[in-house]
């Protein structure tokens, strides 16, 4: 039992030399060649994978920046209407105050040059009442003297309350 | 479904050894000393055969012939095992090409003139062993024969797996595949790359892949207990002895500088150190092969005589105090026997790991870099 015998060392070796180049060439070259060629895959896909995801994360990233920059600019284009709109007010109230102070000066100086004349033409009314009145009493002094002392005196307290 | 496969085998397994049960209780009856022969039962069962033995049918034997190649002085000889009629004692002589062969446990000789006193054509010195010479024996013995049945097997299984990947798309096992992939990948992750490392180990995978599935279907059919199984290949010492060669060798070949310079010339030792180590590490060289072959034929031998060791104690119990005793023991006996089947479906994995792994050690340590020292 404990002596090895020949024939079958000589056996098993030639079994097991025939076995290892049949296995090798038929079963685990493609076997092992399908399972690396798996794994790669598998580890391809997965690589893919995390790019993708990185690839989404900066996308995301840029999305909220362009979303901040124009938060920001819709801020300041307010901003800026709003000061447009003030300095519109602002400058609508000077032209309008000037024009009016212009126009109330124009109206005074109207108003000076109509009390002139009006004041020359009633000078000159004044002027012809006084004749035709001192027409009048002079025709009527011819005729009575009473009478025309009478009219002087009244002309005279007349002329004093003026 | 696996509780069935598996009560389906013990069923198996009951029925088979009740057979051999049988041949125990037959010679028995012919009035030999009965512990001889549970002794020899055993061994019988154990060593290798010219033939098949199935079982004892009515007495007779039955067996299955197998081819008987021989050698000799006048060159090639063949003829079929049936010829020598069941005979193992020496009783029956073949004549062929004018020489005369004779069988005697297990093993051919060349055959006496005349047979001696008890019938025997062979001569025995003290020790029962006999004097004749022998020639090259090359038959298909039953170990032969389950060893062929084996590597069918095992191309059948891993051709038709590596086929199961070309018939996918993806690359992803269908049917059989999906059952040895991850035993493929065992051997190449977990024995191969630790001990070897990622980048030689390719170099020897197929081998490890080889030795691994080799040993382990054998030593499985070993442990199936009926024909066309049951033969002890894996328990014989010619089989673990020529393996565990291939591996010597092979780590031989591919040892590097490094490897030769650790056996020789051990670096970072003092000189007196290395001589005294030199020739330590030499012995070491073939103790591992040896120690390699050693184990494996023990473990699974072991297992076997256990096994037909506890079957015998019925039989044993049964001529010594009576049926009675022989029915009572039974259920003990076999009961054991399951224990010790169940341990060995382990211990026949976990053997042929062992020898692999060891296998890729000695590879690894023949090409490692050494890039530490």
């Amino acid at each position: 039992m404990l002596t090895p015998e020949l024939g079958l060392i000589f056996w098993t070796t030639l079994a097991f030399g025939v076995l290892f180049f049949v296995l090798t060439k038929f079963a685990w070259k493609p076997i092992l060649n399908s399972v690396n060629a798996r794994e790669s895959s598998i580890k391809d896909a997965l690589d893919e994978a995390e790019k993708a995801r990185l690839e989404m994360e900066n996308l995301q990233a840029d999305n909220e920046r362009i979303l901040k920059e124009a938060r920001a600019e819709r801020e300041s284009m307010l901003k800026e209407a709003r000061e447009i709109k003030d300095k519109m007010i602002t400058d609508a109230r000077d032209e309008a105050q000037k024009e009016a102070s212009k126009m109330i000066v124009q109206a005074q100086a109207a108003i000076e040059s109509e009390k002139k004349a009006a004041m020359a033409e009633l000078k000159g009314h004044v002027a012809g009442l006084a004749l035709d009145i001192a027409e009048k009493v002079v025709r009527d002094e011819l005729t009575n003297k009473d009478k025309q002392m009478q009219l002087v005196e009244s002309m005279l307290g007349d002329a004093k309350l003026n | 479904m696996p509780t069935n496969s598996i009560k389906l085998l013990f069923l198996g397994l009951f029925l088979a050894l009740s057979f051999n049960g049988f041949s125990i209780e037959n010679k028995s009856i012919e009035g030999e000393e009965e512990e001889l022969n549970i002794t020899e039962m055993i061994l019988h069962h154990v060593v290798d055969n010219h033939s098949f033995h199935i079982l004892d049918w009515n007495g007779h034997p039955v067996s299955v012939p197998l081819p008987v190649i021989l050698l000799t002085d006048n060159g090639l000889v063949t003829f079929m095992s049936s010829e020598f009629h069941h005979d193992e004692e020496a009783k029956v002589v073949v004549e062929k090409k004018g020489q005369r062969f004779t069988y005697y446990h297990g093993k051919v000789y060349y055959a006496n003139e005349t047979a001696d006193a008890s019938g025997k054509y062979v001569t025995l010195d003290e020790e029962e062993h006999p004097v004749n010479g022998r020639m090259l024996d090359f038959s298909i013995t039953k170990n032969v024969f389950s060893m062929f049945l084996s590597m069918i097997a095992l191309m059948l299984i891993f051709i038709g797996s590596a086929r199961a990947y070309r018939r996918s798309e993806d690359n992803v096992p269908r049917g059989i595949a999906r059952f040895t992939e991850p035993l493929i990948m065992f051997v190449k992750n977990d024995i191969a790359i630790p001990t070897i490392g990622e980048k030689k180990h390719g170099k020897f995978l197929p081998y490890l892949l080889t030795i691994f599935f080799f040993i382990w279907i054998n030593n499985i059919f070993g442990l199936i207990p009926f024909f066309p199984f049951s033969a002890n290949l894996s328990g014989n010492i010619a089989f673990t002895f020529s393996l565990a060669t291939l591996t010597f060798i092979i780590t031989q070949i591919n040892g590097n500088k490094e490897y030769w310079k650790h056996i020789f010339w051990m670096p970072g030792v003092p000189v007196p150190i290395k001589i005294f180590l030199a020739p330590i590490e030499l012995i070491g060289l073939f103790t591992k092969p040896v120690s390699l072959f050693i184990r494996l034929f023990a473990n699974i031998t072991a297992g076997h005589i256990v096994i037909l060791a506890l079957i015998s104690l019925i039989f044993f119990f049964k001529n010594m105090y009576g049926d009675v005793a022989g029915y009572a023991v039974a259920p003990v006996s076999i009961a054991f026997v399951v224990f010790i089947s169940l341990i060995e479906i382990l211990v026949v994995a976990i053997q042929a790991y062992i020898f692999t792994i060891l296998s890729a050690l000695y590879f690894g340590m023949a090409t490692a870099d050494h890039d530490d020292h």
